[in-house]
């Protein structure tokens, strides 16, 4: 079953940035009905990120622990002048599966397996790099890229679902790709 | 050349589409034949192709959703919540984040299916056929009574004029239809809408639902143990406390979205043991008031003997099976009786998850997997008044 219904898990639409405000002062307050509306919206997301590092599902069921609780814990962590609370947590999902990743190899102990693990890691970063210029790219591009690759809409269907011309849905679609171009050098680098 | 009404800036604007996939055929010809004599635009498209590789579906992400409260648990022993959640209110917070899951899970065809809303009316089966945004819409409406005990705005009056004053309550089933008329949601209306405007009202209906459902587990946290007896008006005289009603609508929200899951065939278990202990205890507490409301009316056999209040009377012993049972004493002639172990006449005995679906409506009180001992006049009265607990 997939969880969440756009790129990488991040289907759940446009995020206001006064959401992103209220929501960063409400765990701030230690509210638990805020706690969950944010696992809600953003579990899929930072397990999605998790197993795409770990590539098991118990490993990414313990990052999907230690990033909630971090940000239930340190709700001061998250400043949101400093961009959208999504791309916060993205950031932190990629941090905390790459840690796992290295412990779980250094623990293992073999020098065989420690090369082998920065080649993983060197691997799987331009597809973690990926994911996090999706979770944080402009709304409006996400959602034509939503539309067209994973909806299978043509431009000019994606153009009268999102309201706006032909001519701007292809612009989005090129510009989203461009963006999501720079994964293979180190401009996109998660925060 | 078939170049026609493309030249070099519309074949570059359309590199993005292209690399998607997202051309009409004549305009990915058109493309292509371009690349093989543009190296600028060669590049690029070859630069947005594989930027497209790095897109992935998340088709097999399979989150559980038993890990949400785990999580949430642990984070809440890690800080301690400055504003709880109501331990009754906990839930109705896990049904309605479970039904959510389901509803992001589901395609877009999936919204149109035909799910079937099942109940008791007058001792005899109901159904109505809606859809899975007629059952949102149902959840909706009905969710919206303890939004008028909270003091929160109403979704049904969302679009009544201020003049003509708070609605007048009433009942679940005509506050659902109301909500369906407004809505434009009736299962025959929603199949003659184009998919867009389906999708469109589904989506709607799902945002309205869900926002309502978060504005009362936070108003319920915010207001503390003090809201917890605040009573909510079923109408038809039916009155039940915040607390209680809660538990009532994390029930109706588990019932509906096992419906929604059985329509489009996705599995779906039931609440935790813990949670789902509650919700049987809940319609063990209403059997007594139900029971003597129905003898009142004559659907029920009269009380054998007549029972002075806070004494020992008939009793049936209901032993609920399994994970999430345990064992309940009804008293038979009278709710003001005390029921016990010591004056049963009657033993009904069934799994949790059966109890659940007579409650529910969705088994007939013959048909129902029950262990039935001793006085069968008692045990036809209990069954029929388990099922009659169920409404629209």
């Amino acid at each position: 079953m997939a969880h969440g219904n756009g790129p990488q898990g991040a289907g759940e639409g446009t995020v206001p940035p006064r959401w992103n405000r209220k929501m960063q002062q409400r765990l701030a307050r230690g509210e638990a009905a805020a706690l969950g509306e944010l696992y809600d919206r953003f579990a899929p997301l930072v397990y999605g990120l998790a197993l795409r590092v770990l590539e098991n599902e118990e490993e990414a069921n313990g990052v999907l622990s230690e990033v909630f609780s971090y940000v239930w814990q340190h709700p001061d962590a998250y400043d949101p002048k400093r961009g959208q609370l999504r791309s916060f947590l993205a950031g932190l999902a990629h941090k905390h599966a790459v840690r796992r990743l290295r412990w779980a190899v250094i623990q293992a102990g073999a020098a065989g397996e420690i090369e082998d693990c920065e080649e993983r890691i060197r691997a799987v970063s331009a597809a973690a790099r990926a994911d996090y210029i999706v979770t944080s790219m402009p709304e409006p591009l996400r959602a034509a890229l939503e539309l067209a690759y994973f909806k299978r809409r043509d431009y000019r269907e994606t153009a009268a679902e999102l309201g706006v011309s032909a001519e701007e849905a292809r612009r989005r679609l090129r510009l989203g790709l461009q963006l999501l171009a720079t994964a293979h050098t180190e401009a996109g680098r998660p925060a | 050349m078939i170049m026609g009404p493309y030249d070099h800036r519309r074949l570059k604007s359309l590199l993005g589409a292209w690399a998607l996939a997202a051309c009409a055929p004549e305009e990915t010809a058109a493309v292509e034949a371009h690349l093989t004599d543009c190296a600028p635009c060669a590049d690029e498209a070859l630069r947005l192709r594989d930027a497209v590789r790095l897109l992935h579906p998340q088709d097999n992400l399979d989150l559980d959703p038993a890990l949400r409260s785990r999580v949430l648990e642990l984070c809440l022993t890690r800080r301690m919540p400055g504003i709880p959640m109501p331990g009754w209110s906990v839930p109705y917070d896990a049904e309605t984040a479970r039904l959510d899951a389901l509803l992001h899970d589901m395609g877009e065809a999936e919204w149109g299916a035909p799910v079937q809303l099942a109940w008791y009316d007058d001792d005899r089966p109901a159904a109505r056929e809606t859809s899975v945004a007629g059952v949102i819409g149902h959840l909706l409406a009905v969710d919206g009574l303890l939004a008028l005990a909270l003091g929160l705005p109403d979704p049904l009056a969302a679009d009544a004029p201020a003049a003509e004053g708070p609605r007048t309550v009433s009942s679940p089933a005509e506050r659902t239809e109301a909500l369906w008329q407004e809505a434009g949601s009736s299962y025959a209306e929603q199949q003659s809408l184009a998919r867009q405007l389906r999708r469109r009202h589904a989506g709607t209906m799902h945002r309205h639902w869900r926002d309502q459902t978060y504005a009362l587990i936070r108003t319920a946290g915010f207001a503390g143990g003090g809201v917890a007896d605040l009573p909510v008006r079923y109408g038809g005289g039916v009155t039940l406390p915040l607390r209680d009603a809660f538990l009532d609508r994390a029930f109706a929200c588990w019932i509906h979205a096992w419906d929604v899951a059985e329509a489009v065939d996705y599995p779906y278990v039931p609440p935790t043991p813990e949670h789902m202990h509650l919700m049987i205890d809940l319609a063990a507490r209403l059997l007594p008031e139900t029971l003597a409301h129905r003898r009142r009316s004559g659907r029920a056999s009269p009380p054998r003997t007549l029972v002075a209040a806070g004494t020992p009377g008939r009793t049936l012993h209901l032993e609920v099976e399994g994970k999430g049972g345990g064992n309940w004493y009804i008293p038979l002639d009278s709710p003001a009786a005390v029921a016990g172990p010591e004056r049963a006449v009657a033993h009904v005995a069934l799994e949790g998850l059966e109890f659940c679906r007579l409650a529910a409506g969705h088994v007939s009180p013959e048909d129902a997997a029950a262990g039935r001992d001793g006085d069968r006049e008692a045990v036809d009265d209990f069954l029929y008044a388990a099922v009659s607990l169920s409404r629209m």
